[in-house]
């Protein structure tokens, strides 16, 4: 067995152990990044000699017994959206093309000194702005599965990196389904925590009441330690809540007898691929032999969760991004006159198309005579998803259904009907207006050998369910790697 | 219900959201926009009388904590970001006439 096709976990122990060291498990991540970056193009940016150096830093704290962590030398990705201290951080836009933070984000941060070593920043939709990260600047991620298919998005470039065993677990970020649908994409495992868990410090947002950073593994196991490292209360963050446990991988037990799962009929009606159903179904089938208690119900208000989310987040979107004016950092026009005309072609020729979209939607709803029809109807809306939300956990530890209606889309099929993309959101924004804990996790694939991806949704704080039921599911049946990956071990490519 | 927005609304919008479209992304904003308020509008089949706006899940309140500098002088590191400097100072077209 190759290192590169070891769980996070698995290399952490064998690094503890002395029979991998650090340096080894860099340089294999790098191998594959060679043989299969120009095909799958996972980075943006990838820091070879930083990494190689960092390796040789951390097993010396090893040797000496001061890291002792899960994570103590395994090589990571972070989505290009995490401020990372004297690294390219891109956001994948033209406008943040040369911009190098002065700090490193929480998240990060708490990555770094588990041991974890940093191989680079991955592509996504430019700013987290779609679905599919085919809105970067910087060129598409492809399916590894398929390169054909796009990874889905906007933490596309995570996600295909850890099915392509270009990391071994990577950091994502999920606003409005963004760690969720690309996992389930790319037959991976990615979390989207209860909003406030992870800090958001140095975290560059796009909406800011939704967004949440989140683990991307190749197992459930690898999630809860990745979880349990980056979780944690941060002053820095106004938002981040302070949480009575941040222990996380003592859910990983095989037991889910007597727990009570939700299948929201509205998740399984129209639009909803056979296949994808199918699997989903039975994937549930056995957490219920398995002596879970399964029920059907009615969520109710899922129609209106995409245009309640579209309103807020581009809201939230437009205000956010106004701070990049071409003055502090990033690009600026060549030629302007005057100050305003600098901002606006700054901008202009710094953001995408669908970025502009976003900006556009979002500064219109905000403004006076719109305001309330629009935003504060929103709000409202949010309000009664929350609430509807509650009631089913009133009754049910968790509720299951897809991640998304199909599996990954063919390149080059969704940017010309933005409407479509934004409806492939349906089962994934509402976890976002309503705070809540989600995970995707790999439930088989369809005719055309794409992975699909189960999302079990539970209450605030609830990580823990989530993580023991999916684990529970995990153990009928093991990871299942990309032909892509197993090919280049084989010396194929 | 078909919404319609009229090219001085794409102007105004253009203003706060200070971008600058060329006659091509105007059309294409204005037929985008007509759209996504057609569909935003379904929102109105809600009854949301009495329903208070939840901008947070979490009864959050403003949190506040002592001032105090606990990094340095970054002051070198993050002129280095900028895309023009001049004496220690970003420097801007100028902004009074």
């Amino acid at each position: 067995m190759s290192i590169r096709s070891l769980t996070a976990v698995q290399l952490g122990k064998k690094i503890q152990a002395g029979e991998v060291t650090v340096r080894e498990a860099v340089e294999a991540s790098l191998a594959q990044i060679d043989s299969v970056e120009s095909e799958v193009h996972s980075y943006v940016t990838i820091c070879r000699e930083e990494a190689l150096k960092r390796a040789d830093q951390v097993q010396k704290m090893i040797d000496a017994g001061e890291l002792t962590g899960p994570l103590a030398g395994v090589p990571v990705a972070i989505k290009d959206n995490m401020c990372t201290e004297g690294v390219l951080t891109t956001c994948s836009s033209k406008i943040l093309g040369n911009f190098v933070p002065t700090f490193t984000a929480e998240a990060v941060k708490c990555l770094e000194e588990a041991g974890a070593v940093i191989l680079g920043k991955t592509n996504m939709d430019e700013f987290a702005m779609g679905s599919t990260t085919e809105t970067s600047y910087y060129g598409v991620t492809k399916n590894p599965w398929n390169t054909a298919h796009v990874p889905g998005g906007s933490s596309g470039g995570s996600c295909a990196a850890v099915a392509a065993e270009e990391c071994f677990c990577a950091l994502g970020s999920d606003t409005g389904g963004s760690i969720r649908q690309p996992s389930a994409f790319c037959g991976v495992v990615g979390m989207k925590p209860t909003y406030g868990t992870v800090s958001r410090y140095g975290l560059i947002a796009y909406g800011s009441s939704l967004d949440q950073i989140g683990p991307v593994a190749k197992d459930v196991t690898d999630c809860a330690a990745i979880l349990e490292t980056i979780a944690a209360h941060d002053e820095k963050d106004s938002t981040s809540i302070g949480r009575d446990s941040y222990d996380f991988t003592s859910a990983l037990v095989e037991d889910v007898k007597g727990m009570k799962i939700g299948i929201p009929r509205d998740y399984f009606g129209e639009g909803l691929d056979p296949e994808v159903k199918e699997a989903i179904l039975k994937a549930v089938k056995v957490l219920e032999e398995k002596g879970a208690v399964v029920e059907e119900f009615d969520l109710s208000l899922v129609e209106y969760a995409i245009p309640a989310y579209y309103v807020i987040a581009s809201a939230e979107a437009s205000s956010n991004l106004s701070r990049f004016d071409g003055v502090k950092y990033g690009y600026r026009t060549a030629e302007y006159e005057g100050l305003h005309n600098m901002y606006k072609k700054s901008r202009s020729e710094g953001f995408g198309p669908e970025v502009k979209r976003r900006i556009m939607l979002g500064s219109f709803v905000l403004s006076s005579g719109y305001y309330d029809a629009y935003y504060l109807k929103a709000l409202r809306t949010k309000a009664l998803i929350k609430k509807a939300f509650d009631r089913a956990f009133e009754k049910y530890d968790m509720i299951i259904g897809p991640a998304a209606p199909t599996t990954a889309p063919e390149l080059g099929k969704s940017l010309s009907d933005p409407m479509k993309m934004y409806l492939s959101d349906v089962y994934t924004v509402s976890v976002n207006l309503a705070g809540l804990p989600g995970i995707s996790i790999p439930v088989g694939r369809d005719s055309k050998g794409l992975p699909i991806g189960m999302q079990m949704i539970g209450d605030c704080y609830q990580e823990k369910k989530l993580l023991q039921a999916a684990y529970t599911y995990e153990q009928t049946g093991s990871y299942v790697r990309p032909e892509l990956a197993e090919a280049a071990e084989k010396g194929g490519r | 219900m078909a919404n319609k927005i009229s090219d001085e609304t794409i102007e105004y919008v253009g203003i706060l959201a200070k971008l600058e479209l060329s006659e091509e992304e105007k059309l294409a904003a204005r037929s985008d926009m007509e759209r996504m308020l057609d569909y935003i509008d379904t929102l109105n089949e809600l009854d949301t009388e009495g329903i208070e706006p939840m901008s947070h899940v979490f009864p959050v309140n403003n949190v506040f904590r002592e001032d105090v500098v606990t990094n340095g002088d970054g002051s070198k590191d993050t002129l280095k970001n900028a895309p023009l400097q001049k004496e220690q100072c970003f420097k801007v077209p100028k902004t009074i006439g």
